[in-house]
């Protein structure tokens, strides 16, 4: 079992979880995730590693509540216990100093991009992050994002913070000034990054996406994670998660990730419905630490779509 | 192999045994079987295993004994059924074999033992198989398990790198030899394809997981959650951990794809991601259990292969109540490697082998909603000796279906090889291990199993584990890398297409 040792709500349904898992803490590089299973009946789902500490032996994962499993995660406290944590998972991310690197982070993304922002940064890059969300209340990691980037834009898509518009507005402000750029590395929404791609595609800038294909054992043994990259099948979970935007098929990969939607919805309502088998289920297998859990937000009824 | 030669309890002459029949296996009838995840085989009873038994002929030079990859001692533990002592039968068993409740179940027995039986050549072979598979049960359920004694500790770690059949029968033995014994699992379960590939309904998990705890009992340390390679690295174990010997068993998992128009279709599985949910997520007990698969309700799947995977496949959706369940194979079938138990097994419940057919083509939308097969005519043999497919031209046709499960073979896991530096693979990425030692290029790493000999079978790798096990003990107590004079071991030809 992987204890929880600290867990905190960063934005509505985004929470963040420190998790003892010292053998992945040590080995742990920017762009590799793990793949957590909550309980005994429970999913497998990949997660990227936000932070690691490997003396105190933690990593960080950033979750946002989107069916199921995620709302399920986001309800445990610390003292609270993981059944499974495996990784670390995926290539690292490519770290050189490019020079120029233009970090773009939507939504949960951010959380994703961050580390190797971080690690672009050390590796000498001048780096300039772009991060987007809905609106002021969903925006995560500002503080740390500003401690770490050369130059920080805010986008919201309402304008209830930082400028109104899309991330691929701010990039094409910047290339439109002349703004030199040598790198792009974009985690977000599938059409986000396919825009992002869009943009940079003509003028050749290296673009780098963080795949988020549906995955089951994260070794490369299903080829679940199939993704098509230059008319080619790769394996996300091993060949990725990162790959050249310029050569993935945006639009197979959000055929793919509908495979299962009707049945995640019904997973979800159940979950709403009646939370309580699931968390027995816990407590029986002793995952659950004293006291009582997290009161269950009532905003998770809107989260099932 | 010393062995003092036993009492025959056999009452009846020679001339009597030979006229007796095959007892028939009970098995669950094919219409109520075809619904559910219980096993098929029901197994024998008392009567029968001792009917069948009678029928042995105790053979001077038994010949079952050396079709066994593994040499189990075929007539002694028959003859102990005769005499009534099934747990001194399995006893004898396990001397050879540490798992025969699962070996008793899913060894191609018509190729090894049933198939070097005398009694085979005049009339059907003694069932060996079910036999096996009755001293073993007969064992868990009188939950008396005669755990073997271990020696002295010596002190020394060897790290096991895969828990299928090949990492648990080295660990087994390495125990037993005093040594401390931890196996690293890359899934949350433990056995490999034992737990993630072979259904419920032909290998129930209560039998690997008894044989599991068995081993935790005599000490053996499980890791799960662990892939080498990636959470730690073999030269990690050695040095930072204190291991000196690694034995890989990392099987052969990773999934063949055809690259042919349409794979990437909802609804195009490998056979690997198809059983894995299924058979280890539980998805067939889904929404109980939360992994997801395609609902096979009334739906018309085509499983592509002609081995074991893909009659488990196809036999699996057809439990998740598939209408129609087209088998798709390239040659006849009378070169389907699946074993001929299974292919019957699919037949009655009513799985529809299309031989001679290929898929050329997926079509659909989003999902897929029909294969485009060609039809084939065999020419001559190829390097595996069996004979050619040649596509007919113009005999293409379409089949309409909404799931397809593609199982035409694995290849080697490579997470261990590709950080591993000085490990020597073949062409194929295969591990290079010497055949007698299992010794691979790297001083104190053994690998063994389909990682080395490419997709295979059960026994095999348990005999690679055993095989293992002894050269590791060897390592280990005399500290010397002996250079051995085998040739490194050559892969088999791929059996699962
Ligand atoms: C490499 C990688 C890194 C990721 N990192 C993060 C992260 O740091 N933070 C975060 O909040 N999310 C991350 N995700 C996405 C996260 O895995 C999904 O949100 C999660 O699996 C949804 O599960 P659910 O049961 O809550 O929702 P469901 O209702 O089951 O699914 C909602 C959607 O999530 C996707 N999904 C479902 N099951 C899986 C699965 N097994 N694997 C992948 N996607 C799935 C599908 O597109 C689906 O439509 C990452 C995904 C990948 C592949
Ligand atoms: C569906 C199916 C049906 C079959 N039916 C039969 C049958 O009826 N009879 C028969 O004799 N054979 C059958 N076989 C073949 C047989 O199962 C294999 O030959 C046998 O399991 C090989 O054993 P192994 O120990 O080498 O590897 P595996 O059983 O493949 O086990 C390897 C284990 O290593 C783990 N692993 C891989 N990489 C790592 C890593 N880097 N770190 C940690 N762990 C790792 C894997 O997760 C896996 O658990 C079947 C195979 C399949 C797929
Ligand atoms: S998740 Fe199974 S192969 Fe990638």
């Amino acid at each position: 079992m992987f204890p929880i040792v600290e867990a905190r709500t960063l934005a509505p349904d985004i929470r963040q979880l420190t998790i003892f898992a010292p053998r992945i803490a040590r080995r742990q590089k920017p762009g590799q995730f793990v793949i957590v299973r909550v309980h005994e009946r429970g999913e497998r789902i990949p997660l990227t590693i936000a932070a690691a500490d490997p003396l105190e032996g933690h990593i960080t994962i950033i979750v946002q509540a989107v069916g199921k499993t995620t709302a399920l995660l986001n309800l445990l406290r610390a003292g609270d216990a993981l059944l499974d944590v495996v990784g670390p998972l995926g290539k690292p991310s490519e770290m050189e100093n490019f020079g120029t690197a233009v970090v773009i982070g939507g939504g949960v993304g951010t959380a994703i991009a961050f580390p190797t922002a971080k690690a672009l940064k050390q590796a000498g890059n001048h780096v300039i992050f772009i991060l987007g969300a809905r609106n002021k209340e969903l925006l995560l990691l500002e503080n740390e994002i500003r401690a770490v980037a050369d130059e920080l834009i805010v986008m919201t898509d309402d304008g209830s913070y930082g400028t109104k518009g899309f991330v691929t507005d701010a990039l094409k402000k910047l290339l439109d000034e002349g703004q030199k750029i040598d790198h792009v590395l974009a985690i977000g929404p599938i059409p986000m990054m396919k825009a992002v791609a869009g943009v940079t595609r003509p003028l050749m800038i290296k673009t780098v996406v963080s795949l988020n294909s549906i995955m089951v054992d994260g070794t490369g043994m299903c080829g679940g994670c199939r993704v098509g990259i230059d008319g080619d099948s790769q394996f996300a979970c091993v060949d990725g998660p990162e790959f050249d935007a310029h050569q993935v098929d945006f639009d197979l990969l959000t055929r793919r990730n509908r495979a299962y939607r009707e049945l995640e919805v019904s997973s979800m309502a159940d979950f709403t419905d009646d939370p309580m088998p699931d968390i027995e289920l816990m407590r029986a297998a002793g995952q659950l630490g004293a006291g009582d859990l997290e009161p269950i937000p009532a905003r998770l009824r809107s989260v099932a779509r | 192999m010393s062995q003092k030669p036993l009492p025959d309890h056999n009452p009846l002459p020679m001339k009597e045994r030979m006229k007796l029949d095959r007892q028939r296996m009970p098995e669950r009838p094919p219409e109520e079987r075809a619904k559910c995840f219980q096993e098929v085989n029901l197994g024998f009873g008392e009567d029968l295993a001792k009917q069948e038994s009678l029928r042995c002929l105790s053979c001077q030079k038994p010949t079952c004994v050396t079709a066994c990859p593994v040499s189990v001692k075929v007539k002694d533990f028959i003859d102990l059924i005769l005499a009534g002592d099934y747990l001194g039968a399995a006893a004898k068993i396990r001397e050879d074999n540490v798992l025969p409740g699962v070996t008793g179940r899913v060894c191609p027995q018509e190729d090894q033992c049933e198939g070097g039986c005398t009694v085979g050549k005049k009339k059907e072979p003694v069932g060996i198989g079910y036999l096996e598979r009755f001293v073993a049960d007969w064992e868990q359920r009188s939950g008396v398990i005669g755990l073997p004694e271990r020696a002295p500790a010596t002190g020394k770690k060897v790290a096991i790198i895969g828990s299928g059949p090949a990492g648990l029968s080295c660990a087994g033995d390495l125990i037993q030899r005093g040594h401390q014994v931890r196996v690293f699992e890359a899934l949350h379960d433990l056995g490999g394809v034992l737990a993630y590939g072979i259904p419920e309904f032909r290998l129930p998990r209560s039998i690997v997981k008894q044989e599991i705890e068995n081993m935790k009992k005599m000490g053996v340390e499980f890791e799960t959650d662990c892939v080498v390679g990636r959470t730690v690295t073999i030269d990690e174990l050695f040095h930072d951990e204190g291991y000196s010997a690694v034995f890989v068993a990392t099987g052969a998992g990773l999934p063949q794809f055809m690259k042919i128009p349409g794979e990437n279709l909802n609804g195009v599985y490998s056979a690997n991601e198809f059983l894995t949910r299924v058979n280890l997520m539980r998805a067939y007990r889904f929404p109980e259990y939360d992994e997801p698969v395609y609902n096979c309700k009334d739906q018309d799947v085509a499983v592509i292969g002609g081995g074991n995977t893909a009659m488990d496949a196809a036999r699996v959706s057809l439990r998740l109540g598939a209408k129609n369940v087209y088998l798709i194979y390239r040659r006849s079938e009378k070169e389907m490697p699946a074993r001929i138990e299974e292919v019957h097994h699919a037949k009655d419940e009513g799985i529809q082998i299309l031989a001679l057919n290929n898929p050329v083509a997926y079509l659909g939308e989003e999902r897929v909603t029909a294969v485009r097969v060609q039809k084939q005519e065999l020419g001559e043999p190829d390097a595996s000796g069996r004979r050619r497919p040649i596509p007919i031209p113009g005999s293409e046709y379409e089949i309409p279906v909404s799931v397809v499960i593609i199982a035409v073979g694995t290849t080697a896991n490579p997470l261990v090889q590709a950080t591993t530096p000085g490990l020597q693979t073949n062409k194929k990425n295969y591990i290079v291990a010497d055949p007698e030692t299992l010794r691979t290029s790297r001083e104190g790493v053994f690998a063994g199993g389909d990682i080395v000999t490419g997709a295979a079978t059960v026994i095999l790798a348990m005999g690679a584990g055993r095989k293992a096990a002894a050269s590791i003990h060897d390592w280990l107590t005399t500290g010397v890398w002996k250079p051995g004079n085998g040739q490194p071991a050559a892969p088999l030809a791929a059996t699962a297409d």
